[in-house]
């Protein structure tokens, strides 16, 4: 018994989950970390780079995730999702679906010989669906665990018993079409949840066009075009007819700090990725024009107003204080036309610009509902996960040994969450030290 | 192992499916890797790292009596791990592996040349032969941790860490500098985002740190000196002027937490006596002796996102000015509150609110512009006039005004400087502790054992200060609850006859990991030399690239391997 309750669940596979997992895996405790796509990484695998430090974000995130995947202590479920949750702290009793790959992991060596020769192409939604990838795919080069997956609504086989070009090709025969779910009962002593954010859709801004204007992009849309890995390869050319865009204008609180029923909230994050995002469409092209429209430039964090000046001064981002109020497509040049209002001076004003970048508020995952009705957790009105004291006790829910960290918990930037999520591990550790008498101190060996 | 025998490699190349082997001919590398000095043993497998391929690794070790075996196929960056622990279940010591990138480095890089691509495998695979040949085994030392830790500044961080990590089991000291615990919630009056009052959480908080048994608190303490390294520290605490005290301790952490700017000469503060701080303020209505105000004008950002000097933005002021202006609202709803600010840092998802609901309350706000700050002036009746230019209506305007309240930054301590060089931990370009990774490692700093929390770190708020604080009490636990750690192998050694002792490796090494001592010669005089502490070195080579005398070479990367491989690559 006392050896159940010492492992622990983390749900979620984002920098806030694997900060967690490898936390309590390095002081000895089990862990299983479940995510629900076919790799961990979450939404930090597709930046490009981060705010500061401009620090390439595969390349600091990767050593964790292989970390992850190396752990002795770590069990990486992947490609699973948690679905029933019953009993207390020291003995929560969890149900999690493995949903089938159709690829034996212990055989599949990653060599990517199947993807090639797949005839299927579907959108990439690792790429925000901007390029392609096969039925038979992982999410990004450098997905963990290095398995693929076939997409069973897209692949041949799966929909006309069809093809099956895969399994001929396979040398390491990994292929099984006939794979069924796996269902994976555990014990565990507590649970940490981490299952981050999405971006509101910003075709209900409807006034931005996006969705009908092809130049018009959300930023993490642009992000993907910015990244070597992305569906261009690196060059920053815009949808509509794949040229160089010669100015860039980027647009604050897409439905966020909003007066008219969208989100009421700041996301904390979005002036500070826009201004890096403005920095790299600088360097990515030294003659393009960036701009951003803010509302209130949001520079709370370590560093960030002094990135803001460095990219005033010497990138030459340019800060516009206003909200758009339409975005107008040239129906021939796909140029845009951006008319706003100028808060310093209280003016109407008008300009073009060849692309649009949009930063959509952040909201919860959309399964956030469903996991909290299996956990019996609380959600706040925006669906965030809901502390049990906003104040004292950020990381805690409303049931003792169920634990939130990262965004789901609320907006917060990359070294918050990696911080909360330390902070959760040390709260499931607590949990679980209080229950198994010197539990803390008693973690060698494992 | 027998590291001194001959030296008996074997070459395992992979096809890697057809990422290699569809360009690389593998076979042919083969047969050459077999004609190279030491090669007793060389095979292709289609992956050498799937169950098969590591099976076949660990049976060519005990079949062909293999001392030293390479690996030519992907990135060390993620396979190396694994063929490393195949060679130790076969009996050979780890760092006698190693790996040759023949796909991400050459494959993938010369697809369109196959041949050359080749050519270029085989001259990867004879650089690995060359440096495998001299390779040594290392041993990772293994060295014990105290399981306690010591926690400078007892405040609302430095009490919540202590709590937690007690909690795990752990023994907690903490040193406060004043004569009570509770740091700047002691000043502090309501608390947002919940309209508790800071003494009630704080007693809460005062009284669990005082009832845990595992917790030793020390007031009016300050640290002295500190030595020692990760597990082992031994910490030299002084209780006002008296007796210092020994405490050898496992970790640090640090939470002093910050100081408020005092804005002197600035808006007429300590000119005029109604010109007051937020913290003044907040004392006021803490002690109800706020007196009905007419007109209360609030300045954000004074000192504070500067154009040189304090650059940052104190995260807090907006929050802390909204939350005075409706609690003033509270006490004299008839008080006129004006807000003059630059940029509302209303971040997140609650703060959000006590802006509309401030709006909502008639709080008057205007935008200033650095470049026209606001200018308070005194009137001879005693009453202020704030004048600013407001930029939507393009003039200059006056607000006569009974109290002004400045809200000012939180700013690093006094005397931070001397503890930063007591424990040897950086502070950054704004005087506040720096971390060893702005993104990744938030709470640790790049010396192992030391951590950081709340506002030592950077202005935060009460809840953002305890997260910080769970996130050091996981930080810290962790070589804590393992008791013993292993340290890098691959570390600095110093040749004692060459260096000089001139201490450039010591200014250069980030970890502290190197010091100049005295020591005796070998012809009895004294002589300075540098000394690696090896749990503290991270094998980065920073002090091997910096010593003028060649005296410090890295273990596992010496100059006689790396020069093997130079010349196997241009040798031919």
């Amino acid at each position: 018994m006392l050896s159940e309750t010492r492992e622990i669940l983390v749900i979620g596979g984002g920098i806030a989950g694997i900060q967690a997992s490898l936390d309590l895996a390095d002081r000895g405790l089990k862990v299983y970390l479940v995510e629900k796509s076919p790799s961990i990484g979450g939404r930090m695998a597709q930046l490009d780079k981060t705010f500061p430090t401009m620090d390439c974000s595969m390349c600091i995130l990767a050593p964790k995730m292989i970390d992850c995947l190396r752990h002795p202590n770590i069990t990486l479920l992947s490609y699973s999702e948690v679905q029933e949750v019953s009993g207390s702290p020291g003995n929560f009793k969890v149900r999690i679906l493995k949903k089938p790959r159709y690829i034996d992991e212990e055989k599949c060596t990653g060599c990517g010989d199947c993807a090639q020769y797949c005839p299927v192409e579907v959108p990439n939604e690792f790429d925000m669906n901007l390029g392609v990838r096969k039925a038979i795919y992982i999410p990004f080069p450098q997905a963990v665990p290095l398995k693929y997956a076939i997409d069973e609504d897209h692949c041949l086989k799966h929909t006309l018993d069809l093809c099956g070009l895969c399994q001929k090709m396979c040398k390491a025969e990994a292929i099984d079409y006939d794979q069924k779910p796996e269902t994976i009962n555990l014990t565990v002593g507590a649970i940490i949840v981490a299952t981050g954010f999405e971006l509101f859709d910003a075709r209900k801004v409807s006034e931005y066009g996006y969705g009908r204007h092809q130049n018009v992009l959300t930023s993490l849309e642009f992000e993907r075009l910015l990244s070597a890995s992305g569906p261009t390869g690196g060059h920053l050319i815009r949808p509509s007819d794949g040229k160089i865009p010669k100015s860039v204008a980027f647009i604050q609180c897409v439905g966020s700090r909003s007066e008219r029923g969208e989100l009421p909230y700041c996301s904390s994050v979005c002036c500070t990725y826009a201004t890096k995002e403005a920095m790299l469409a600088r360097e990515h092209n030294p003659e393009c024009e960036v701009s951003i429209f803010y509302i209130d430039l949001r520079v709370f964090g370590k560093g960030f107003q002094e990135f803001v000046n460095r990219a005033e001064e010497e990138w030459g981002v340019k800060y516009v204080k206003g909200r758009p109020g339409r975005i107008i497509e040239d129906p021939k040049t796909k140029d845009l036309v951006i008319r706003y209002e100028d808060a310093m001076d209280g003016r109407m004003k008008e300009t073009t610009v060849d692309l649009v970048v949009l930063c959509p508020a952040l909201i919860p995952r959309q399964g956030n509902e469903r996991l909290a009705e299996i956990l019996k957790i609380e959600l706040d009105e925006h669906a965030f996960f809901k502390a049990k004291d906003s104040l004292l006790e950020p990381i805690d829910t409303n049931l003792s040994g169920i634990f939130i960290c990262g965004y789901c918990q609320g907006p917060k930037d990359i070294p918050e969450s990696v911080a909360q999520a330390s902070g959760a591990a040390a709260r499931a550790a607590e949990t679980i030290a209080l229950i198994t008498p010197e539990g803390g101190a008693k973690s060698e060996g494992r | 192992m027998k590291a001194d025998e001959e030296a008996r490699i074997g070459v395992f190349i992979c096809h890697c499916g057809i990422n290699i082997g569809g360009i690389v001919n593998v076979p042919e590398v083969v047969q050459y890797a077999k004609t190279l000095p030491n090669v007793v043993h060389a095979e292709d497998n289609l992956y050498t790292c799937s169950s098969e391929g590591i099976s076949k690794i660990k049976e060519g070790i005990g079949k062909y009596d293999l001392n030293r075996v390479i690996v030519a196929s992907c990135t060390p960056r993620t396979h190396e791990p694994l063929f490393r622990s195949a060679c130790e279940e076969a009996g050979v010591n780890k760092y006698l592996f190693e790996m040759a990138n023949i796909r991400d480095q050459c494959s993938w890089a010369h697809m369109h040349e196959p041949e050359r691509a080749t050519e270029k495998a085989k001259d990867l695979v004879r650089m690995a032969v060359a440096k495998a040949r001299l390779l040594k085994p290392q041993e990772e030392p293994e060295i014990d941790v105290t399981p306690s830790a010591l926690i400078i500044g007892g405040g609302i961080a430095g009490m919540t860490a202590a709590l937690c990590l007690a909690d795990q089991g752990f023994k907690v000291h903490i040193a406060e500098k004043e004569p009570e615990l509770g740091g700047m919630l002691r000043h502090l009056h309501k608390l947002y985002p919940t309209t508790r009052d800071a003494s009630e959480v704080l007693n809460r908080v005062v009284n669990a740190v005082k009832s845990n048994k595992g917790i030793d608190v020390l007031t009016s303490t300050v640290v002295k000196e500190a030595k020692g390294f990760i597990g082992n520290f031994e910490v030299t605490v002084q209780k006002e002027n008296a007796e210092t005290t020994n405490l050898g301790v496992g970790t640090i952490v640090v939470a002093t937490g910050a100081a408020n700017f005092e804005p002197v000469g600035m808006f007429g503060y300590k000119e005029y006596d109604n010109v007051i701080t937020q913290l003044e303020l907040e004392r006021r209505l803490k002690d109800g002796r706020l007196e009905r105000p007419d007109r209360v004008v609030m300045v954000q950002c004074v000192g504070s996102r500067q154009e040189t000097g304090r650059t940052y933005c104190s995260r807090v002021c907006c929050m802390t000015a909204l939350k005075n202006a409706l609690l003033i609202k509270e006490v004299y709803p008839d008080a006129e509150v004006y807000l003059l600010f630059r940029d509302l840092q209303t971040y997140g998802k609650e703060y959000e609110g006590y802006y509309s609901d401030a709006r909502r309350k008639f709080v008057q706000f205007i935008k200033y512009v650095p470049e026209r700050p606001p200018e308070v002036i005194s009137k001879p009746s005693g009453k202020l006039i704030v004048r600013t230019y407001d930029t939507l209506l393009d003039s200059e305007i006056e607000i006569d005004s009974d109290l002004v309240v400045l809200s000012t930054p939180l700013i690093q301590h006094e005397d931070a400087k001397e503890l930063s060089q007591i424990l040897k931990v950086p502070l950054g370009p704004n005087e506040f502790f720096f971390e060893a990774h702005v993104k990744l490692r938030p709470v640790d700093f790049a010396t192992d054992g030391i951590y950081v929390c709340g506002t030592a770190h950077g202005p935060k708020d009460v809840a953002e200060s305890i997260n910080q604080a769970y996130a050091v009490a996981s930080r810290a636990a962790v070589p804590m609850a393992v008791k013993k750690l292993r340290t890098e192998a691959i570390t600095a050694t110093v040749n004692e006859i060459l260096c000089k002792g001139c201490g450039r490796c010591e200014e250069v090494c980030e970890y502290n990991a190197i010091n100049v001592e005295e020591i005796k010669s070998a012809v009895g005089a004294p002589a300075l030399v540098a000394k690696v502490i090896e749990a503290q070195c991270k094998g980065c080579g920073s002090c091997a690239v910096a010593c003028p005398t060649g005296a410090i070479t890295m273990k596992h990367f010496t100059d006689r391997q790396i020069n093997a491989m130079i010349e196997a690559a241009i040798g031919g």
